[in-house]
């Protein structure tokens, strides 16, 4: 499993692996919101912690696709499923790794784009500790929509439409943490929400992603 | 002699084109009296002629989620015993349930527009109604993604095993997120505010019309679904020499 994590890091840190490539479409979506909405710095720190983790969502959404695809084509994935490791237990670590090279730069740029949008300075370390809790449910979920979606030619608009539902409660719960510590409430309570979910969420669903990938492999 | 008997298509088909006509009967005559009842009753003395909205409303909200129970169930059937009118089934009920999911939302959308000065609310009921129309969105497209058919009632039963935790998830954060508009339920057996009877008992015929209507539009949809599977068979056998 440990090699199977560091091959997949690999892959994606070299050329053509689209590592970074989330972290820049984030900071195209903090630049591009002020275009929308004006540049007053009042309504941009209310709908900071709104825009940062639907950015954060869409981010993460842009590379779900290349978790399976890419060893579906060449074969590899036919090797997984019939490797000592249990498909659990690899579904677990391609999401981990999904979740590296997406989720944790996306957590640790996250205090400069949220200075890009003007959120108050009291919700910088909830917006950090929010991403931090929910951006793995959000890996874990996207593996599962790109097993059910791996055998499909056109699979990526698919994805998306299968997806973007199941991280609604994450969203909720992630920006109402950051809003509330905006405001200068005490986020424990939406913090624990999320923490239950990506618990409950990577307990759960590499079951139902590898019984997906199964039937895709059959 | 058990029910799992009707699991087999050929008996599936002799049982329902047997009960189809009785059943699309009962739909159109209670729909009608039910409608016509319902929009004969009072006016309300707050809300005026817009309550009858409800006799559509109500039923068509309480069967987009009904049906997509039964889609839960029939996806178990299927998955744990394998008896394909079960995964047919499923697949035939999720349009029907995204249009009571329509219906619903639009006939709430006309009444919340004189009531609450608005076509559209972010209130948590509205809100995880639409949310459940994306769910369905979801399983019907994947059914018409996936080519093999078992493929895809595999991995749409998975789909709506996972999304029924998801969609019922939705329904609670939503609450936490946004305080709601609606009303509550006033049709229940705990004591507490009601529905005049005035109103429940026409109430009660368009649930049962719009139940029954759901039954008629399923066995038509799944005998479909099973007719199309063996022309496909037929072709099949045809093509190969």
């Amino acid at each position: 499993m440990k090699a199977l994590l560091i091959r997949d890091l690999q892959l994606a840190t070299r050329a053509g692996g689209g590592f970074g490539l989330g972290l820049a479409f984030f900071l195209i979506v903090c630049t591009l919101v002020p275009f929308g909405v004006g540049p007053q710095g009042g309504t941009l720190a209310r709908i900071a912690p709104g825009i940062l983790w639907v950015g954060a969502l869409l981010a993460c959404l842009l590379s779900l696709d290349r978790i399976f695809a890419l060893d579906w084509e060449d074969g590899s994935l036919d090797l997984l499923a019939t490797a000592p490791v249990p498909l659990e237990g690899a579904v677990l670590v391609k999401a981990a790794a999904h979740w590296i090279t997406t989720g944790l730069p996306l957590v640790l740029a996250a205090p400069l784009f949220g200075l890009l949008l003007h959120l108050p300075d009291a919700a910088q370390p909830w917006l950090v500790l929010s991403l931090a809790i929910g951006t793995p449910a959000l890996s874990m979920l996207g593996a599962f929509g790109a097993a059910l979606t791996v055998g499909l030619r056109r699979g990526g608009l698919l994805l998306s439409l299968l997806v973007l539902p199941l991280y609604v409660p994450t969203l909720i719960f992630g920006a109402e943490a950051v809003r509330l510590g905006a405001a200068g409430g005490d986020p424990a309570t939406p913090l624990v929400f999320l923490a239950a979910i990506t618990l409950a969420v990577l307990a759960a669903i590499p079951f139902a992603a590898s019984a997906a990938l199964r039937v895709n492999l059959r | 002699m058990s029910l799992w008997e009707y699991a087999n298509p050929v008996k599936f088909m002799r049982l329902s084109g047997a009960v189809l006509p009785w059943v699309s009967v009962a739909a159109a005559v209670t729909l009608v009296v039910g409608l016509i009842w319902g929009f004969s009753t009072p006016e309300d003395y707050k809300q005026g002629s817009t309550v009858k909205i409800m006799f559509l409303h109500v039923p068509a909200a309480m069967m987009a989620i009904n049906i997509w129970v039964m889609m839960l169930v029939a996806s178990l059937i299927w998955i744990i015993r394998r008896h394909h009118v079960s995964a047919l089934a499923a697949k035939a009920a999720a349009p029907v349930g995204a249009v009571m999911t329509v219906i619903a939302l639009v006939t709430g959308a006309i009444w919340g527009q004189p009531m609450w000065g608005t076509w559209w609310e972010w209130d948590p009921r509205l809100t995880s109604f639409l949310i459940l129309f994306l769910f369905y969105l979801g399983y019907i497209a994947l059914w018409s993604a996936v080519e093999n058919p078992d493929n895809a009632a595999d991995l749409t039963g998975v789909l709506c095993l996972v999304g029924s935790v998801f969609a019922l998830l939705s329904r609670y954060a939503v609450n936490f997120w946004n305080q709601g508009l609606h009303q509550g339920a006033t049709i229940s057996v705990a004591p507490g505010d009601r529905i005049s009877s005035a109103y429940s008992y026409p109430l009660y015929m368009c649930m049962l019309a719009f139940f029954l209507l759901f039954l008629a539009l399923l066995l038509v949809r799944t005998r479909t679904e099973i007719r199309r599977r063996r022309t496909a068979a037929l072709i099949a056998r045809e093509v190969r020499p």
